[in-house]
Order: C-alpha cells, then structure tokens, then sequence
C-alpha cells in the first residue's frame, strides 16, 4: 500500500463500502423515524416517510395505553435514583481501593472480579424469594437495592481515581479535610469525565433493563417503559404506527444523552479492558 | 476547595483515616454478602426442591436436574442457545474486527461519523430493538423483505416468514443481534488498535515486512488481550438471551419453540409457574456452561497465542 497516494482505487473502494454499510445500519433506525410519521393507510404504502406528515400514531398512543405518561415517568425516576445511587456507592468504592492500602483489599479485589463472571440469572430465584421476604416485590426498592453497588462502575473509578496524584489528597489532608470530605471535595470533582461516562452506563442498563423488572413489577402502575412496551405488542400487535411511537419515545432519551456524553462514554467503556 | 473540620482533635482525624477504606468499600461488601452471597449458596439448596412461589417447599433431591435433562423444551432451549451464540458471534466478531481495522486507518474520512452510526444501535435496548425488528420482518411489507428481495430474488421471495417459519427464527435472531452488536464490539476493538505501540509498525516495515505480515506479527499479538475479552463476553451475553426473541416473536417462544431460550425458559418456570427450586437448578445449568464455554475459549486463544508468539519470533528476526 503506498501512503503517498491520496485516492487511491483501493481507498475509494474502502470509503464506499464503509459508507453504504453505515447507511445500511441506520436504515432500520430512519424507517423507524418514519414509521411514526404514517397514518395507517401509508404505514405500507410508501416504505419510508409518506408525503403526509400525522402525529395521529403519537395521539393514539397516548389515548389508547392511558398509563403511557405514567411509565415515561416511572422509567425516569427509576434510573435517575438507581444512577445516582450507584454512582455514589461504587466511586466511594472505586476511591478506596484506588488511594488506600488496607488489609483485605486483595481478596476483596478479587472477589469482585469472579461477580463479575457469575450470570445473574443464577440468583434470580433465590433473590426473588428473599425480596419477597423482605417484601420488597412489586416495589422499586426491590429494584435499586440489589444493585446499588455497581461493580462494572468500581472498576471504572479505581481505574480512573488511581491517576489522581497523591499530592493533591495529601494537599487537602495537610488542610485538614477529612477523607470523605477529599472524596467529595477532591477526588469526585477531577473524575467528571469518567462520572459522566458512568452515569450514562449505568442509566442505559436500567432504562432498558427488561427481565429483573418484569419478574419484580406485577403492579401496572409501577411498569417501566420496555415492560409497558411489550404489554403493547401483546394486545397492539397489528398497529404499528403505534408501536414504533412508543419505541421511539423509549430510545430518544439514551440517544440524547449520549450525543451529550459521547466522548466520555466511549473512554469509560473501553477503560478496563484495554489496561487489563 | 477544603472543609477544616474546626479545630478536629488529633484522635478522631487518625481514627477516621484509618477506618475510611473500610467504610467506602462497606457497602459493596454488605449487598454483596445479602444479594450475592447469599442467594448464590441458597440457589444451590433451593436447586434440591421443588417449590410452589416463595412458600412451598419439598425436598426433591436432583429431580430438578433429572426433569431438566430429560424436558424435550430444555434440550430445545439449550440447542437454541448454543445455535444463536455459535452464529451471532461467529459473525460479529470478524465483522467488528474488519470495520475497526478499516476505521483505524488515518486516511478515512468522516471516522468519528462512521464510529457514530455503527454504533448507534447499540444504544437501543434489546427489548427496543426487538419491537422494532418484529415489525422490519413483517411479511410483503416488510423492510428486511423489501431490502434482501431484490437482492435475491429466488433466496428471499417478498412474503418470507422470518417469524412464523421456525426455521428462520434463527437466522433472523443473528440478524438482529449483528445489526445490534457489531458496533459495539467494534469500539473494543478500535480502542485495542489505537493501543497498539505505532513503532512496531515502523520496525516491522524496516524489516521489510508487507501489510499482511505487519497484521499478523503486530496487530495480532497486540490486540489479542482485548480480542479475548470481546470474545467471552460476547459469548456470555449470547447465551443470556432473552428479549429478543420474546418481544421479537409478539411475547412468545415462536413457532415450534424455534425461538426458546434457556433464560427464556428460566422465566417460564420459575416465574411464570413459580417454581424457584427448578428455576434454581436452570440458573446452575447456565451458570455451568457459560464456565465451561469461558474456560474453553481461554485455552484455545491460550494455545494460539503460543503459536502466534513462536510464528512472530520466527518471522521478526
């Protein structure tokens, strides 16, 4: 391959194949655009947009499954407080076995990297039956508990508190700060990137969380968006204007946050496994 | 940006010093132990009996192993399974390799554009994309149809069945799960060749070595640890498929059971019949074979790579 020629057949040739695949992978993604834009008589007349343009897939929606509202709601508050609450706990983690010698640390280390390979269907059926104990189904706590300590997300800090220099913690130390206060005043104001990186992890993984909650949530009040989601396609199976409506409303949010958080969420994806 | 504690006693700013650790990691340590630990070690008792929802319980002793081997449905799931890992990551990996390779290249526009799309539908979850494929595999009407048709016209006719054909099920579930997956295998990918040390490349050229051979005696090794990891947990996740399949195929397990899954199975059992004991012993079952597949590809990619590293020697110098 000569590096000096600009355009050569064989470069050409890469960019249009990269081109027309990358059309072909969005195109699932426009139609699904467009669907939501048809009225039903052109839902398959025309393959993509129509020439007239309704919000009527929109207006039944929301006229049709009267809890809709309520699940965007439920799906939002349930990922806001699990991210928040696992972002707190598995930084504080992730803080001490970056900055602190302590005894235990190995074992603890190691013990979380086997949870990481255990599959969680494993406990499921023992982890119902305690939460049910606990009486804890069919409620959000059941939901947040288990999993409020991230592992996935201790692994992320560790790996990105540890570049913290020590000189700072010892700077605030000599100040008199105590070391939650350098957790706090210190350490979590210089991880922003990798804070932003998890939080949109960590809020992907329960907006579109699908099994724990449809084991845990009986009560349709409680529903999140995918459990409402697949009610629709058992009883709206034929109306897909509709249903593609309600996919769209479900995957807007995560690609909003994502074109915010793009750079970020990218580096902390691939942090530990390219390091380890 | 510091808080003095007023004037802290000597005494209490040691003792919180020394406990900090401790406490930082305490939280991990107690859900662990009550939402890992436990129903880990419970699951296994739990696998002995037969129970009726989270009150009955009779001990059964390895029954639960015994229905599990001989179920028609198990086997079917377990068969399903092991197809769908075996083809979505024999296609995904190489697929996701070659795009990352072409988009490391410098000279390739619009990187950061092309690394956005192939990704993009990643970000959809798999219950999302599931609703949305049910609908792109629609008969006639369809997109798949529409597309792949007049590509191959004879192969494909415009009514296919993907769903309703049992024996397309599948082909249809890898299709979704590629148009799912092979971005986002291909950011590891992508961030393994960036990690590559750009001077092999430069020596490897001094010694005279052509594109291809920079491939194998430097890409190669220098990717390996990231290709590994890409493997096993794209194995891992395939065999915890579960959405897919059942928001795919409109809440169900598709014509025949061509599309149970052994999750899918789990769910059935355990929770929709309420029989936490069998549901205990499916979630050994998988837990044991997704071991067993990790251990297996560990050895084989170890062995590879001793020839891998015995061929580059041979080469490099």
């Amino acid at each position: 391959m000569n590096r000096d020629q600009k355009l050569s057949p064989g470069r050409i040739a890469a960019h249009i194949l990269l081109f027309a695949m990358a059309v072909v992978v969005l195109t699932p993604l426009v139609w699904l655009v467009a669907a939501t834009t048809k009225g039903k008589n052109d839902q398959f007349h025309y393959t993509f947009f129509a020439p007239t343009i309704t919000a009527q897939n929109f207006l039944d929606l929301f006229k049709k499954t009267e809890v809709l509202q309520r699940n965007i709601w439920n799906s939002t508050f349930l990922a806001s407080i699990t991210v928040l609450v696992q972002l707190f706990f598995s930084s504080l983690a992730g803080f001490s076995l970056a900055k602190y010698e302590f005894k235990g640390k190995k074992p603890i280390t190691i013990l979380m990297l086997a949870t990481l390979m255990i599959p969680g269907q494993l406990t499921m059926a023992p982890l119902f039956e305690l939460l049910h104990r606990l009486g804890l189904v069919d409620t959000y706590l059941g939901l947040i508990i288990p999993g409020a300590v991230s592992v996935f997300g201790i692994f992320l800090f560790r790996q990105s508190i540890s570049q913290v220099p020590d000189e700072l913690l010892q700077a605030a130390r000599m100040d008199g700060c105590s070391e939650f206060g350098i957790y706090w005043n210190v350490v979590m104001p210089v991880s922003r990137p990798m804070t932003g990186a998890f939080c949109l992890i960590s809020f992907m993984g329960t907006w579109n969380s699908f099994l724990w909650p449809q084991i845990i949530l009986h009560n349709r009040e409680l529903f999140t968006l995918p459990i409402a989601l697949s009610q629709m396609v058992g009883v709206y199976s034929q109306e897909y204007g509709m249903l593609m409506a309600g996919t769209l409303i479900a995957v807007l949010p995560v690609f909003i946050l994502f074109l915010v958080l793009q750079k970020e969420f990218v580096a902390g994806l691939t942090a530990g496994a390219v390091k380890g | 940006m510091t808080q003095p504690t007023n004037t802290h006693k000597k005494g209490w700013y040691e003792v919180q010093h020394r406990v900090a650790p401790y406490l930082f990691i305490a939280p991990f340590l107690v859900t662990f132990l009550i939402f890992g630990c436990y129903p880990i070690l419970k699951s296994l008792q739990l696998s002995l009996y037969a129970t009726n929802g989270p009150k009955s319980h009779v001990f059964v002793g390895f029954s639960n192993y015994r229905f599990l081997i001989t179920d028609p449905d198990f086997r079917t799931a377990v068969w399903n399974t092991l197809v769908y890992a075996f083809w979505s990551v024999f296609f995904q990996l190489p697929l996701a390799l070659g795009l990352a390779l072409l988009l490391s290249q410098k000279w390739i526009r619009g990187r950061a554009i092309l690394r956005l799309a192939f990704f993009s539908p990643n970000l959809m979850g798999q219950a999302f994309v599931a609703v949305l494929f049910g609908i792109l595999y629609v008969p006639q009407y369809g997109l798949v149809n529409r597309a792949l048709h007049p590509l191959m016209p004879h192969l494909i006719p415009l009514d296919t069945k993907w769903l309703q054909n049992p024996s397309l099920v599948m082909p249809a579930l890898v299709l979704a799960s590629l148009w799912m997956y092979v971005g986002f295998n291909m950011i590891y990918f992508l961030a393994a060749l960036q990690a590559v040390d750009q001077d092999l490349y430069e020596a490897a050229r001094v010694d005279g070595a052509g594109p291809w051979h920079q491939f194998l005696a430097v890409t190669v090794p220098g990717i390996k640890p990231v290709s590994v990891f890409v493997l096993i947990t794209a194995t891992i996740g395939s065999f915890q498929l579960y959405e897919l399949p059942y928001l795919m195929l409109n809440n169900s397990a598709g014509p025949k059971n061509a599309g149970l899954t052994i999750v899918m199975y789990l769910f059935q059992n355990g929770f929709v019949t309420g029989d936490l004991g069998l549901a205990s012993a499916i979630g050994w079952s998988l837990a044991l074979g997704v071991l067993v597949i990790s251990l297996g590809q560990l050895r084989l990619t170890g062995t590879l790579r001793n020839e891998m590293q015995a061929g580059k020697g041979g080469k490099a110098r």
